[in-house]
């Protein structure tokens, strides 16, 4: 029997047919009503909710982001006062790990793609997922809430005593940590039941896309990690409300235990958020460069290592909070461990564009950007772990930079770059690939001038979260506003191709990039239950079977060799 | 057309299934269903065993810093309540397992009678932890900020609520004004910042006032210090003239930490037993109620006859539930009464 579900080969209608915009996509049906959106049990619906609803707090907290850049442009104050300034530093990085990037990924791509690449109609539990969403949105409206109220000036690492005693709106921050840890989970949850039950005929585990690996990896850690950090923010409310004395050293607690509460989950959930970036640029390199991935199980494998190897090092962050010299002595040997997984990632992916047929698509052109800041923020991680460097550059810029490379250099970049790779499938429209190819090119370009400079300041000595620096620093200090200005108009220009390609882009084939995992299987926009049939899957970066046709302007793929293929649907 | 075809062929497709009822769309086979539902819990399971690890956590860190704290608080603890509440939770998950085997050979009766038996069990549980906890609260055996034994005030509790109350209230930025609504003056407040903030070195505990749990200043680059129980607790402080009547084994002796008190009975900071207790046990009870709420929703639906060996997954999932709150606690009983 026939493998492929759409497009047959031959039928080549026109590009309006109805081939590749079928009027029961999942964007129409079962019906346009707002009521069908926010009540809809369709993981595609909710994974658009969820996009939208992420990019709008990625713009909250890019805006906070520029706020803090435009006030430190100049020494002294520029826009606003000392207070403020600790508020929207706090606001920004609260906002952009709780609400942006740790769901990023996984709640938006991965709920949109990882059933359709599964050939499954859903994810297991469909209700648990729309539940996640409004979770999510319940933790959005606790932490506007305690923006609105008080603000937040704890930093987004909440430290005790400093957070047990300031006035600003910690409790309710809190409960938005707590609110948007359980959607995290229940998204972990579905992720990892789906994979484990509803992988299709033929799809093994190492014939799996390996962003679903990485997914699941990361599902791993949602569930592990997460529900620690609900408790500390419970305690800490406790601590708060009732003055339980588990953590306020005026009642006899231990703040240094907060600490290692609140890294066993926030290291771990580093790897939430960069985990799924690789799996995005494990399929974008592979895919982009028409050549199958190199070292699969390599890969594989080092996503699930990472998730493991995560929480065994979240004391690198407290080196120079007091723990014991043995353990600080452990953790940083532990924390260098971390560093083979992603290396063998890095090289794997090089390995894999040496000599491919590379397209310089925007989805291409954010991996290629990507694998670059991630290699810069990975290799300036060494120094940070390790203990003798890490005395000197522990709070200063150093450590800012290097995080920003890795979060936002490498998971925003390649959600940036996902967002391109997936949309013809999400909306049914291509993009203009100048505009796209640009925005990538401003968005590297912004990005080292931001975050460059502040390795250097925080080699110089610049602490972090100050407001107001010596006038030695101020040269270096205006090239990272510059660059974040340009780094912001980057992503404008990213958001205006996406938007215009709404309303006149060219209708998006099946197909376009030529890709063999089963998401490209269907239509763009993708039908209601995504599948006739539940497909036959195959090893998905076997490009040999992908041909271009040119009437229909899509790539298929052609039926495995009889024998290889185990279909009997 | 042919994408047209295609999905009404999909519907047509679905139609034709023999999807029973109670197989959701997107599942292939009741087993499917199972299984899907089965790895689910089990993975909420551990969620649920990290998110009670924090507490564990903080039980031992504490426990082994702090032996005297928990040696002297935990014969406040009625063992014979804890064991009786022991028993019965341990009944309850038998009848529990029970259900679902009742359930499994679609024995409808014995499914309600078990669930029920069940029910009832977590509600005895709750009925003698309620008991418990309005006896120490009348003992003033409340949780570190409050923790007060021994005495029959309820207004100094009062105090320290709204004062709590303002605090959240307050709009000011302004950190250094926290706490002076209450009477003491906004001068000793400030200079207890300054000395916090000057030498890290926490001040001399000052005898009684109750706000000063609230009035600790805002530590700008202040780092956690590595003992910070040099700070004295300031509720024990405040009722100096009250723990005489407190009685304690004659063979604990309490010498180190005798500073300018002259009652050796408490050991410093012996609230934070309590909180522990209290954040452990009320965590466990809410789980306990979210059990019961589960296990009514079986009722209600084994009363509609939605059971049958085919279909038995709720009943399955909200067992290992269950047994999961029920082992939480046998570890809780020993580890909180039963202190040697
Ligand atoms: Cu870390």
């Amino acid at each position: 029997m026939a493998v492929e579900v759409q497009p047959t080969p031959g039928a080549s209608p026109a590009p309006d047919s109805p081939l590749f915009q079928s009027p029961e996509n999942y964007l129409t049906h079962p019906s346009t009503s707002i009521g069908s959106w926010l009540f809809t049990l369709d993981h595609k619906r909710i994974g658009i909710m969820y996009l939208v609803s992420i990019l709008l707090s990625f713009l909250i907290g890019g805006l906070l982001a520029l706020a803090v850049r435009l006030e430190l442009m100049w020494p002294g104050q520029t826009i606003m006062s000392a207070e403020t300034y600790n508020h929207v530093f706090t606001l920004h990085g609260a906002i952009m790990t709780f609400l942006f990037i740790i769901p990023s990924v996984p709640a938006s791509i991965g709920n949109f793609v990882l059933p359709i690449m599964l050939g499954a109609k859903d994810l297991a539990f469909p209700r648990m997922n729309l539940g996640s969403y409004y979770l999510w949105v319940l933790g959005a409206v606790f932490f506007v809430g305690s923006m609105l109220m008080n603000g937040l000036d704890t930093g987004w690492t909440f430290y005790t005593p400093y957070s047990t005693t300031t006035s600003s709106s910690v409790i309710s921050a809190l409960l938005g940590v707590f609110v948007l840890g359980f959607s995290s989970i229940f998204t972990g949850l579905n992720f990892i039941v789906t994979i484990h039950t509803m992988r299709p005929a033929g799809m093994t585990w190492f014939r799996m896309p390996l962003l679903l690996w990485a997914l699941y990896a990361t599902a791993i850690i949602q569930i592990l990690a997460t529900p620690v950090i609900g408790i500390t923010g419970l305690l800490l409310i406790a601590e708060r409300l009732l003055q339980i004395g588990i953590f306020d050293p005026a009642l006899g607690g231990d703040p240094v235990m907060f600490q290692h509460f609140f890294w066993f989950y926030s290291h771990p959930a580093v790897y939430i958020m960069i985990l799924p970036a690789m799996g995005i640029i494990s399929e974008l390199v592979s895919i982009h460069s028409h050549k199958p991935i190199f070292g699969y199980r390599f890969i594989a494998f080092s996503s699930v290592a990472l998730a493991l190897l995560g929480f065994l090092v979240w004391g690198h962050h407290m080196f120079t909070s007091g723990q014991s010299p043995v353990s600080a002595i452990v953790f940083s040997a532990l924390t260098f461990s971390v560093s083979i997984p992603s290396a063998i990632k890095v090289f794997n992916w090089l390995a894999t564009l040496w000599r491919g047929s590379i397209s310089f698509t925007t989805p291409m052109c954010y991996a290629l950007s990507f694998i670059f800041l991630f290699t810069v923020g990975g290799l300036t991680g060494l120094f940070l772990g390790t203990l003798a460097t890490d005395v000197h550059l522990h709070d200063t810029y150093f450590v800012v930079a290097h995080f920003h490379y890795v979060m936002m250099g490498g998971t925003a970049v390649a959600f940036v770059g996902g967002i391109f790779h997936w949309w013809p499938k999400m909306t049914g429209r291509m993009y203009n690939e100048w505009l796209g190819r640009l925005s990538a090119l401003i968005v590297l370009i912004g990005f080292n001038l931001t975050f460059f400079p502040q390795f250097l300041l925080g080699t110089h000595g610049m602490p972090r979260r100050y407001f107001d620096y010596e006038p030695e620093y101020a040269f270096l200090h205006f090239l990272s506003s510059v660059g974040a200005f340009t780094l912001g108009f980057g992503l404008l220009l990213a958001a205006i191709a996406l938007i215009l390609s709404l309303f006149n882009g060219k209708r998006a084939p099946a197909n376009p990039w030529g890709a063999v995992s089963l998401e490209w299987q269907c239509a763009s926009p993708p039908p209601y239950y995504n599948f006739k049939r539940a497909p036959v899957a195959s090893f998905p970066y076997d490009f040999t079977r992908v041909e271009y046709d040119p009437p229909s302007q899509s790539y298929i793929v052609r039926a495995e060799e009889k024998g290889a293929a185990t279909a009997d649907h | 057309m042919a994408t047209s075809e295609a999905i009404a062929e999909t519907s047509e497709d679905h139609a034709e299934h023999d999807h029973p009822a109670f197989l959701a769309h997107h599942f292939d086979t009741p087993q499917q269903q199972f299984d899907s539902g089965k790895l689910g819990m089990w993975l909420f399971l551990v969620t649920e065993i990290l998110f009670f690890s924090g507490l564990f956590t903080a039980y031992i860190v504490y426990r082994y810093l702090h032996p005297e704290i928990f040696i002297y608080a935990h014969q406040y603890l009625d063992t014979t309540l804890g064991a009786f509440n022991t028993c019965v939770l341990i009944f309850s998950s038998l009848t529990m397992a029970w259900a679902v085997r009742c359930a499994q050979l679609n024995q409808r009766v014995g499914l309600i009678v078990c669930l029920t038996i069940t029910l009832v069990c977590a509600g005895l549980f709750l009925v003698v932890k309620y008991f418990e906890y309005t006896h120490k609260f009348h003992e003033g055996l409340y949780w570190a900020g409050w923790f007060d034994p021994h005495s029959s005030h309820g207004h100094e509790d009062d105090d320290i609520l709204t004062g709590e109350g303002h605090h959240d209230e307050h709009a000011e930025d302004s950190h250094a004004s926290e706490g002076h609504e209450e009477g003491s003056s906004e001068e000793s407040a400030s200079g207890e910042s300054e000395t916090l903030e000057g030498g890290g070195n926490p001040p001399p505990p000052t005898p009684p006032e109750e706000d000063m749990v609230s009035a600790v200043a805002p530590p700008t680059g202040f780092r956690a210090p590595l003992t910070p129980l040099e700070l004295q607790m300031q509720s024990i402080q405040g009722n100096e003239a009250e723990v005489g009547e407190i009685p304690v084994p004659a063979a604990l002796s309490f010498g180190e930490e005798k500073e300018e008190t002259d009652e050796t009975d408490i050991p410093r900071n012996a609230g934070i037993f309590f909180s522990i207790y209290y954040c452990m046990t009320g965590l466990h009870a809410i789980h306990i109620v979210a059990g019961m709420i589960a296990i009514g929703w079986l009722l209600v639906r084994s009363c509609m006859g939605h059971f049958n060996e085919q279909y038995f997954g709720p009943v399955d999932y909200v067992g290992l539930y269950w047994h999961l709150v029920d082992l939480i606690w046998i570890y809780l009983f020993p580890l909180l009464y039963l202190i040697r």
